[in-house]
């Protein structure tokens, strides 16, 4: 390890180095007190998930905070109902917390299903809830029955672990829909797309892909997300797991109790993209033995279209440098990928929920000296950008004045990007992106980079 | 007051028009020099706050947490706060923690104060930093009574009763942008005086371009001059519906420090209470730099007159910039028709009242406690061609097709909210002209003749 004084020493198993010997990078922890972590909560990890299922009515359970900072934050697009873009909250107050917030809870729930006329409702526990015990399995079987639609209890109390856990109730929770509606008319050349968020419309550029290979999309649970739709995911022959950590344990229940497949895929990349839908088309080509050639004329075609492009942008990147900081590990390995594409070389990788699995695997895509890093803060972060003197930083809007600062470029990659991303259609995007900021001339001003600045200073005697 | 009897408000909560008392009180301790705010309780509150005040100022926020686990919220939180103050000594070497609880560790009854006080004995060997505490709690009150509480608690718990008496004036600003706080300052000079500003986020929440990352961003109140402030000479705050304990009142109280409350200084009128509070305490009178700025303002609102008048308007948001902005309407001819802020037992109704005086030729509706949805059941039928707040009225201003003048915190839908200025004659002026321009903006794109002249 290097000069890592930023770095506290309970800290220092979560930073790896490729190529310093075998990795045993300490993750899955809770984060430590005073670090400034990047991460959120089990809340914010169930809301994550359920939040683009446009129909459903969202409600937290908790004081006001919760809900105002998760109000519309994402991306994530309707072709129909927008509910999912309200906040809904019960707001609780002293007297809730004294008293419990049963009440409240049911009065609130029973006023905005009659206002807003769900399909279902989502009830988010906070970690207050978890505190005052409010019994809310309770609360929300009355109002199911009095009101006929599905409400479902997320116990996402967020001091019970990190965004990982919000994962697995948030997949309890739609669980309990799963099974419920008629599947007689799902075709047998039929998927589900798990994990994929439809920010910028992403989605429908996947489905759109899928359609053209002769497949038919039951449901995108995640991202345009429709309740109904999920009652009938268990009528689709495959299940299509995007995003590491988020709906990979409703994929295994799924898989479970009605015995249909998944697999694990990424649309982000070329080759990912190009690799996932193969492995779709072999699931389905005993069925359908024309799939294969119509995934390689699509993959061909879709190819055709972005090479020229994506060529201009690599002739400019070639040589530089990136660090990629994201909430999951999956996307980092698109990156990786994706950035060799445009010439460029990945020097810094984390994520906020990487496994030990994704970390070893990170260990050896990279090249050696990458910094790997589990859970990071904005001060190892600064010097990690530093060290490795990068051009562009992938991350999120948090990390994104950390760059700035620096005087370094970036592409936000999370869920509240306005730019589709995914698909080779995305991956020119990215590209776009990439080149926009790399490329800017603002970078020629910034003091990190511009010698002139400190002799202009200097010589008017501001340097103090 | 003639009000219509108050609207009866929904048992739910739909796009809350307020935010959590510790996001108020993180804001106020980012503008103490070499400070980090601390937030006592579980990680997602820290990270979910950093993330909404990076999307308004664009600079780093580093808030820590005591990040507590299930376990800890059954035991107790207080060696995670330790151990948390602990780590960020090591990283930050802050001059001063500004340590503000939640939700959870007010319910489980940490004691803070307890806690901190066995923290500085256990730990006396080593070189610590200022620990200010603040009870925050969000199910009592909103981020504003946060940024308040805290402000009060910097000044109550620095103040150095020993302080030598000197010329400076404690200024207590408020929720003002960093642009209008560096405008304050620039005032202050104008008239021969030295501020204490408290907080002061100008620098820290609006830095220049670096040559190398600051840990904690330079700028902000020095700790000495909190400490000094009981030796001040009088202190000015800003607010029309402030607490009854704020930092002010703390100062008049315990050191006798003549306290002056006055309105955000925002239109003509708060204006002039401002610059004659000013010239009192210089002894000097109004410089001739502002007596022309008041002259070009009123020049302003003689040419814009026509484009604003009667125009009815629709104001939401933090309650003490609210009176501001709906008594500047008062004043330039637009008519308030819905005033509405999310916080509660602010006597709003009044103050809009007096702050409006006798110009309104009709009352506005005044509404506390209500989020965007009964500002929406209410507004529609009033029919709104103005509208001003915060960034989050933008889709219901957009169904109303009014425009937004987007004022205060957060501003997330647009560039710049941290450099926007409402304040003084400057800021009034800037604030007038976006007014006139977004009314001339929308007749024009509302008509198919695109005038050359308007
Ligand atoms: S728990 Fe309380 S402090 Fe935390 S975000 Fe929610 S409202 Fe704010
Ligand atoms: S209170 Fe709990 S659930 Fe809400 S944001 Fe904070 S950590 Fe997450």
């Amino acid at each position: 390890m290097t000069n890592d004084s930023t770095i506290l020493d309970e800290r220092r198993a979560q930073v790896f180095r490729s190529g310093s010997g075998d990795i045993d990078i300490a993750c899955n922890r809770q984060s430590l007190a005073g670090a400034v972590s990047q991460r959120a909560c089990v809340f914010c990890g169930s809301r994550v998930v359920l939040y683009p299922i446009a129909d459903a009515l969202h409600l937290v359970h908790g004081p006001v905070g919760c809900a105002a900072y998760t109000w519309d934050i994402r991306g994530a697009l309707s072709s129909g109902p927008e509910l999912h873009r309200l906040s809904f909250t019960t707001d609780l107050r002293e007297k809730d917390i004294i008293f419990g917030g049963e009440p409240k809870l049911e009065a609130a729930l029973l006023e905005l299903i009659e206002r807003n006329k769900p399909k279902a409702a989502f009830v988010y526990s906070t970690c207050i809830v978890g505190l005052i015990g409010d019994d809310m399995e309770a609360v929300c079987r009355r109002v199911e029955e009095k009101t006929g639609i599905p409400v479902l209890p997320v116990q996402s109390e967020g001091f019970k672990g990190s965004k990982r856990e919000g994962y697995l109730a948030a997949c309890k929770a739609m669980f309990r829909l799963v099974g419920t509606a008629d599947i007689s008319d799902v075709p047998e050349l039929s998927v589900n797309i798990f994990g994929d968020f439809n920010i910028a419309g992403e989605t429908w550029i996947i489905k759109d892909y899928l359609e053209r290979m002769g497949l038919t999309v039951v449901a995108s649970v995640t991202g345009d997300g429709r309740v109904d739709d999920i009652r009938r995911i268990h009528g689709a022959s495959l299940n299509m797991v995007q995003c590491s950590g988020a709906t990979l344990d409703l994929a295994k229940m799924i898989e479970e109790k009605f015995g249909k497949p998944h697999c694990r895929v990424s649309w982000l990349g070329i080759e990912d993209m190009a690799e996932s839908l193969y492995k779709v088309a072999e699931h389905f080509a005993h069925l359908d033995p024309g799939i294969m050639e119509r995934t390689a004329d699509l993959v061909r075609s879709e190819l055709g279209k972005i090479m020229p492009g994506l060529a201009r942008y690599r002739a400019d990147l070639e040589g530089k440098k990136a660090a990629v900081y994201v909430g999951g590990a999956f996307k980092a390995f698109s990156l990786i990928k994706s950035f060799r594409h445009l010439g460029m070389e990945v020097a810094v990788v984390g994520s906020q929920t990487g496994t030990k699995e994704d970390y070893a695997e990170l260990a050896e895509v990279t090249d050696p000296g990458t910094i790997i890093v589990d859970d990071a803060n904005p001060l190892e972060l600064q010097e990690f950008i530093k060290e490795k003197d990068v051009d562009v930083f992938v991350g999120g809007v948090k990390e994104r004045p950390i760059a700035f600062k620096l005087g370094v470029g970036f592409c936000d990659h999370n869920h509240e990007r306005k730019i589709p991303l995914e698909g080779f259609e995305g991956m020119l995007n990215f590209a776009r992106e990439v080149h926009a900021s790399a490329m800017s001339p603002v970078w020629n001003f910034v003091p990190r980079r511009e010698a002139r600045h400190r002799d202009v200073g200097k010589e008017c005697g501001h340097d103090e | 007051m003639t009000n219509n009897p108050a609207a009866k408000n929904a048992v739910s909560t739909t796009n809350a028009c307020k935010l959590c008392t510790p996001l108020g009180a993180s804001l106020a301790f980012k503008g103490v020099e070499g400070a980090v705010p601390f937030l006592h309780g579980s990680q997602g509150c820290a990270t979910y706050m950093r993330r909404y005040i990076i999307s308004h100022f664009r600079e780093p926020i580093d808030i820590a947490s005591s990040a507590l686990g299930e376990k800890q919220a059954v035991y107790g939180g207080g060696p995670n706060l330790k151990k948390g103050i602990l780590n960020v000594m090591k990283k930050y070497s802050p001059s001063l923690v500004g340590v503000a609880s939640t939700c959870l560790t007010e319910t489980i009854g940490d004691d803070m104060g307890l806690i901190l006080h066995e923290f500085r004995e256990e730990f006396s060997d080593l070189d610590l930093p200022e620990v200010v505490h603040v009870s925050t709690p969000s199910y009592q009150g909103t981020h504003s009574d946060g940024f308040h509480r805290a402000v009060h608690a910097l000044t109550d718990q620095l103040a150095d009763p020993e302080a030598e008496k000197n010329e400076r004036i404690a200024l207590f600003p408020g929720m003002v942008s960093p642009a209008e706080i560096r405008l304050l300052k620039d005032i202050f000079r104008e008239y021969g005086l030295t501020p204490t500003v408290l907080p002061d986020i100008s620098d820290t929440l609006d830095g220049p371009a670096l040559e190398d990352y600051e840990p904690v961003a330079s700028g902000g109140t020095p700790v000495a001059d909190i400490k000094a402030l009981p030796g001040a000479a009088a202190s000015v705050e800003f607010g029309s519906c402030l607490p009854r304990e704020s930092g002010g009142t703390c100062l008049e109280k315990r050191f006798g420090v003549l306290n002056t409350r006055l309105p955000i200084p925002l239109g003509v009128r708060a204006c002039d209470d401002f610059y004659d509070a000013l010239a009192e305490l210089s002894g000097s009178c109004i410089p001739r730099r502002y007596e022309q700025e008041r002259g070009r303002l009123v020049d302003a609102y003689v040419d814009g007159h026509k484009y604003v008048f009667g125009k009815r308007a629709v104001v939401y948001g933090e309650e003490n910039l609210v009176v501001a902005l709906t008594a500047f309407l008062a004043e330039i001819g637009v008519q308030p028709v819905l005033v509405g802020t999310g916080a509660e037992g602010k006597r709003l109704a009044e103050a809009v009242e007096s702050a409006c005086g006798d110009l309104l030729r009709e009352q506005p509706l005044v509404r506390e406690g209500v989020d965007f949805h009964d500002i929406a059941e209410e507004a529609e039928a009033l029919t709104p061609e103005l509208v001003l707040g915060n960034s989050k009225g933008q889709r219901y201003a957009r169904a109303w097709n009014a425009p937004l003048i987007r004022a205060g915190f957060p501003i997330h839908d647009r560039f710049g909210g941290q450099r926007l200025k409402g304040i003084g004659y400057e800021g009034t002026q800037e604030l007038f002209d976006r007014i006139v321009n977004a009314l001339i903006d929308k007749k024009q794109s509302d008509s198919p003749i695109g005038w050359g002249y308007i």
